[in-house]
C-alpha cells in the first residue's frame, strides 16, 4: 500500500527554520515507521537524519512525535493507522539539531543529578545482597525505563520551563530511593524536592500516555510527592 | 583536533563498560561509542547470565565448564572457559553489589532460569548419570542485558567517565606493531578526530547485520572487526555464526531461550514437540545450534505452519501471570510485531542470525594476538563479541554471552591498568588520520555512480540464503563470487548527501564498506572448513572431523587477498565426544 510521510525537515546548513516535506513510499501493513523512513533514506533521501539501532523498543533512540504523540518509530506499525498520511516531527521541546534528530545533552544532565547509581546502604556481603520479592516489585516498573526521552519531551512543565528536572530523570530518582539496597534517600529528595524538581509535575499524565514502555511514571512521582511530604528534618 | 587519554575505549556496551569500571579509577579514560552508551546492543539481551550459584538447586561450576565445553563442540579453548566459569559467581555477586535489579529467589537470591545446553548430573534409578537442564541463568525478567547495561553505565556516571557518545571510530593507529590511538569521526559536524593513547581496547559488538533475517541492531555491522583486520590483525573462527532458534517471523526479532527455559514448547504444523526426534533428553533445551537445525530442517521438509518458513513457540500452557511475571518483554513484542497474544496463541518462530563466536583473536587477558602462534600487539585489546578468546568455540551457550563480556571486561580492565602504569605514551606516527581524511575528501567531493542501498540488500539476503545454517560448497563459492562482485561496486558508491552535521548515510556507508570486509572472512572460513561443527554445518560435509579441524582458523588480510592459517584448540581436561542431547 501506499504510505505519505510527511516529515518535519531541518539541516541547519541550509535552512533558517523546519520545513514539512512528504515522501510516498510503498509499504507493508506491518512495515515499522521506522522502516518505512529507511524507504524514504534509502530511495529517495539520504540525507534524512534520525537515530536507531536495536528496532524493537529496548535501545530508546527512535523517540520522535508520529502523528502528534511521543513514541518509538520502531514500535508502531503501519497498520496501527488509520489514515496512511503520517506526520513524522522530532520530539518536542528539545533543540533539533538535524531532521529527526534532538539535543538530549540537558535531558542526560538531568539524570547525572539525580545521583543515578546505588549508594549501598552497607557494605557487600560476600555473596548477593538479600532483596525480598516485595522489594524487587517496588521497583519492577522504574527500571524498564530506556532512557528514550519520551515523557520529558512530552510534559507541558517542562515545555514551559525548562529547568524543570522532568520525568525520566525523576523516575531514575525513584528508582533508588526505593531500592532496599539504596542508603542515599535523603541525599537524593534533598535534589528533587525542589521547585524545579519534584513539584513541578503537575499530574497531566502525558508522560504515561507516551512511555513506549507502558510504566505509570506520574504514581511513581505521586510516591515520591508522599515521600516528601512526609519527611522528618 | 587531537585528544590525548591513557586509555580509549571503542564500544559501550557491556564489555567496553565493565572495562571503564575497572580502568576509569586508576587512569585517564576515555570511550568512545557510536551510540549513546545505554543504546548498545548489550541491552536486548533477553533471558540471563550464566553462573552456578546454586539459589534454585543445587549446581556444580565444572558442570557449567563441561556444559560449555561440549556447547562450543569442542572447539572453545579450555584454559579459557575454565578462567571465565570459575569467575562467574564473584562476578555476578559485584554486579549486584553494583545494583543490578535481578529478579528474586523466595529468600530474597538472585532468581536463576533454566536455558539450552546447561545441565546438571543426575543419577538414575539403574545408576546411570544422565544429564537434565539445570537452572542456572541469573535473570531479570526478560530484561537482563537492559538492566546490567543500565547499572554499568550508572557507576561509569558515578566514576565520571569521559564518553564521546555518537563518535564513529574508522581506523586503529599502528605503527611498529604497537597500537597508539583511533581515528574516529564526530557524527554531530562530522570532523575527524585524533585519540592518543597508550592503549586502546575494543568493545565493539558483534556482526550480525551481514544477515538478512537477524536478532542484531543496526548497529552490530562489526566495525571493530573490519578495523582490526583492515590494520593487519588476523580474524579467528569468523564461520561461527550463530543462528538463534526463535527469531520472531519473519523480522528475526529475539525472542529469549528463556521462553523455552520458562517451559515452553516448539511445535510444527501437526502440533508435534518435534524436538524429541532430535534431543530427546533436553528436548526444547539443547544447545542453539542444534535447535536451530532441527527447526530448519522441519521448515525444509515441509512441516512449517501453513507451508510457510516459520514454527509454532507454544507458551500457552504457562498462564497470564508467568508471563507477565517472567517474560513480558516478549509478550509485548509478539503483540506489537506480530499481533497475537502469547497467552492464548502460540508465537511464529524461524532461526536469525543473532551471535559472532568469531572475531579478533585475544588472549584470556583481552591482549590481541598478531598472529596464530599467540604473539601480542602491543596496547590493543578486545572483549566481549568482538573478540574471540575463544570461550564459545563453534557454539555460545545462552546466557554465557553477558557472562563474557563482563568477566573479560573486567579481567581485561584489570591487566590493562597494570598495562598503563607501566607504559608510556608512544609518539603519533606523522600521517595518522590521513587515509582517512583522504577517505572523507573523496566521498564529499566526487559523485559516485553506485547505490549503497541496492548492495546492501544483495549482501544480506545472499548471506541469509548460502552462508547461514546450512552450507555447502556450491553455494559458499557462488556467494563468495558474490561479495568480489558487491565489493567492486562499493569501490564507486555514491554518497548523495554531501551536509557534514549527523550525515548517517556517510556512517552508513562505511559500516556497509565492513560489512563487506569480513563477509568475505567468513565465507572463505566456512569454504575451507570440510566438517561440521556447531554453528557450522556443511551439508556437503555430514561429520565433525576431529582429525583434521580440531583448530581455530585464523584469517590474514594479504596483499595477495586472504590467507587461512590454524591453531590447535586448547584442551585440558574435556577429550572430544560424540556430541549428544
Amino acid at each position: 500500500m501506499k504510505v505519505t510521510l510527511s516529515i518535519l525537515r531541518y539541516d541547519p546548513e541550509k535552512d533558517v527554520k523546519p520545513v514539512r516535506k512528504d515522501y510516498t513510499i510503498e509499504a507493508e501493513p506491518t512495515d515499522r515507521i521506522l522502516d518505512c523512513l529507511d524507504k524514504v533514506k534509502w530511495q529517495y533521501d539520504g540525507s534524512l537524519a534520525y537515530r536507531r539501532s536495536c528496532s524493537h523498543g529496548i535501545c530508546g533512540s527512535d523517540a520522535m512525535m508520529i502523528n502528534g504523540k511521543n513514541q518509538l518509530a520502531c514500535q508502531i506499525l503501519v497498520q496501527d493507522f488509520k489514515k496512511k498520511y503520517i506526520k513524522i516531527d522530532p520530539l518536542p521541546g528539545l533543540p533539533i539539531i538535524k531532521d529527526l534528530i534532538v539535543d538530549m545533552t540537558g535531558f542526560f544532565q538531568k539524570y547525572d543529578i539525580v545521583k543515578p547509581y546505588l549508594i549501598p546502604k552497607d557494605l557487600p556481603p560476600p555473596k548477593e545482597r538479600l532483596q525480598s520479592q516485595e522489594e524487587r516489585a517496588l521497583i519492577d516498573e522504574a527500571v524498564n525505563c530506556i532512557l528514550c526521552g519520551a515523557c520529558t519531551a512530552s510534559c507541558p512543565s517542562l515545555w514551559t520551563n525548562e529547568n524543570y528536572i522532568g520525568p525520566a530523570a525523576l523516575l531514575k530518582a525513584y528508582r533508588f530511593i526505593y531500592d532496599s539496597r539504596d542508603g542515599a534517600d535523603n541525599e537524593r529528595l534533598d535534589i528533587i524536592d525542589t521547585q524545579d524538581g519534584l513539584w513541578r509535575c503537575h499530574t497531566i499524565f502525558n508522560c504515561v500516555e507516551v512511555c513506549p514502555k507502558e510504566i505509570n511514571i506520574t504514581w511513581h512521582l505521586s510516591q515520591l510527592k508522599k515521600k516528601c511530604a512526609l519527611r522528618e528534618f | 583536533m587531537i585528544h590525548k587519554y591513557d586509555l580509549v575505549i571503542v564500544g559501550a556496551g557491556l564489555a567496553g563498560l565493565r572495562a571503564a569500571v575497572e580502568t576509569s579509577k586508576y587512569s585517564d579514560v576515555a570511550v568512545i561509542s557510536k551510540l549513546f552508551p545505554t543504546r548498545s546492543h548489550s541491552g536486548a539481551a533477553q533471558g540471563g547470565i550464566a553462573a552456578a550459584l546454586g539459589n534454585e538447586e543445587s549446581d556444580k561450576i565444572e558442570w557449567h565448564i563441561f556444559d560449555t565445553v561440549k556447547g562450543s563442540d569442542y572447539l572453545g579453548d579450555q584454559n579459557a572457559i575454565e578462567m571465565m566459569i570459575n569467575e562467574a559467581p564473584e562476578v555476578i555477586y559485584e554486579l549486584e553489589h553494583m545494583g543490578v535489579p535481578f529478579s528474586r529467589t523466595k529468600e530474597g537470591r538472585i532468581a536463576q532460569r533454566k536455558f539450552g545446553g546447561h545441565t546438571k548430573e543426575v543419577i538414575g534409578e539403574d545408576g546411570k548419570i544422565t544429564r537434565k537442564p539445570v537452572l542456572r541463568a541469573c535473570y531479570s525478567a526478560d530484561r537482563t542485558g537492559h538492566v546490567i547495561l543500565h547499572t554499568l553505565y550508572e557507576q561509569c556516571v558515578k566514576q565520571n567517565v569521559r564518553f564521546f557518545s555518537e563518535y564513529f571510530t574508522l581506523s586503529l593507529i599502528m605503527q611498529d606493531d604497537i597500537c597508539r590511538g583511533i581515528v574516529a569521526f564526530n557524527l554531530l559536524d562530522g570532523e575527524i578526530h585524533i585519540f592518543h593513547s597508550k592503549a586502546v581496547m575494543f568493545g565493539t559488538g558483534g556482526y550480525g547485520r551481514a544477515y538478512k533475517i537477524t536478532s542484531n541492531a543496526y548497529a552490530n555491522s562489526g566495525d571493530g572487526v573490519a578495523i582490526a583486520y583492515r590494520a593487519g590483525i588476523p580474524l579467528e573462527d569468523m564461520e561461527f555464526v550463530q543462528f538463534h532458534p526463535t527469531g520472531l517471523y519473519p523480522l528475526g526479532i529475539l525472542v529469549t531461550e528463556g521462553a523455552r527455559g520458562e517451559g515452553g514448547y516448539l511445535k510444527n504444523k501437526d502440533g508435534e514437540r518435534f524436538m524429541k526426534n532430535y534431543a530427546p533428553t533436553v528436548m526444547e533445551l539443547a544447545p542453539r545450534d542444534m535447535v536451530t537445525r532441527s527447526i530448519q530442517t522441519e521448515i525444509n521438509e515441509g512441516r512449517g505452519i501453513d507451508g510457510k518458513d516459520y514454527v509454532n513457540l507454544d507458551l500457552t500452557h504457562l498462564g497470564a501471570a508467568k508471563l507477565k511475571e517472567r517474560l513480558p518483554e516478549i509478550t509485548g513484542f509478539a503483540k506489537t510485531y506480530a499481533g497475537i497474544d502469547p497467552v492464548t496463541q502460540p508465537i511464529p518462530i524461524l532461526p536469525t542470525a543473532h551471535y559472532s563466536m568469531g572475531g579478533i583473536p585475544t588472549d584470556v587477558y583481552g591482549n590481541v594476538c598478531k598472529d596464530e602462534k599467540g604473539n601480542l600487539v602491543k596496547g590493543f585489546y578486545a572483549a566481549g563479541e568482538c573478540a574471540c578468546i575463544s570461550v564459545h568455540g563453534a557454539n555460545r551457550l545462552g546466557t554465557n554471552s553477558l557472562l563474557d563480556a563482563v568477566v573479560h571486561g573486567r579481567r581485561t580492565g584489570k591487566a590493562l591498568v597494570k598495562y598503563l602504569k607501566e607504559t608510556d605514551f608512544m609518539p603519533l606516527p606523522d600521517d595518522a588520520g590521513k587515509n582517512d581524511k583522504a577517505y572523507f575528501q573523496k566521498m564529499y567531493t566526487e559523485t559516485g555512480t553506485e547505490n549503497a542501498d541496492s548492495i546492501r540488500i544483495i549482501l544480506k539476503s545472499e548471506m541469509t540464503k548460502k552462508c547461514g545454517v546450512f552450507r555447502n560448497e556450491t553455494d559458499l563459492k557462488e556467494i563468495l563470487e558474490i561479495v568480489h562482485q558487491l565489493r567492486e561496486r562499493f569501490k564507486n558508491v555514491n554518497l548523495s548527501g554531501k551536509g557534514k552535521v549527523f550525515n548517517t548515510e556517510l556512517m552508513e556507508i562505511i559500516e556497509l564498506g565492513n560489512l563487506l570486509e569480513f563477509s568475505e572472512v567468513i565465507i572463505l572460513g566456512a569454504l575451507a572448513r570440510t566438517e561440521c561443527r556447531g554453528a557450522h554445518w556443511r551439508i556437503d560435509h555430514p561429520k565433525r572431523d576431529d582429525e583434521n579441524w580440531l583448530k581455530h582458523t585464523f584469517a590474514f588480510k594479504t596483499d595477495k587477498g586472504t590467507e587461512l592459517k590454524y591453531r590447535p584448540v586448547i584442551i585440558t581436561n574435556y577429550q572430544p565426544q560424540e556430541r549428544k542431547y
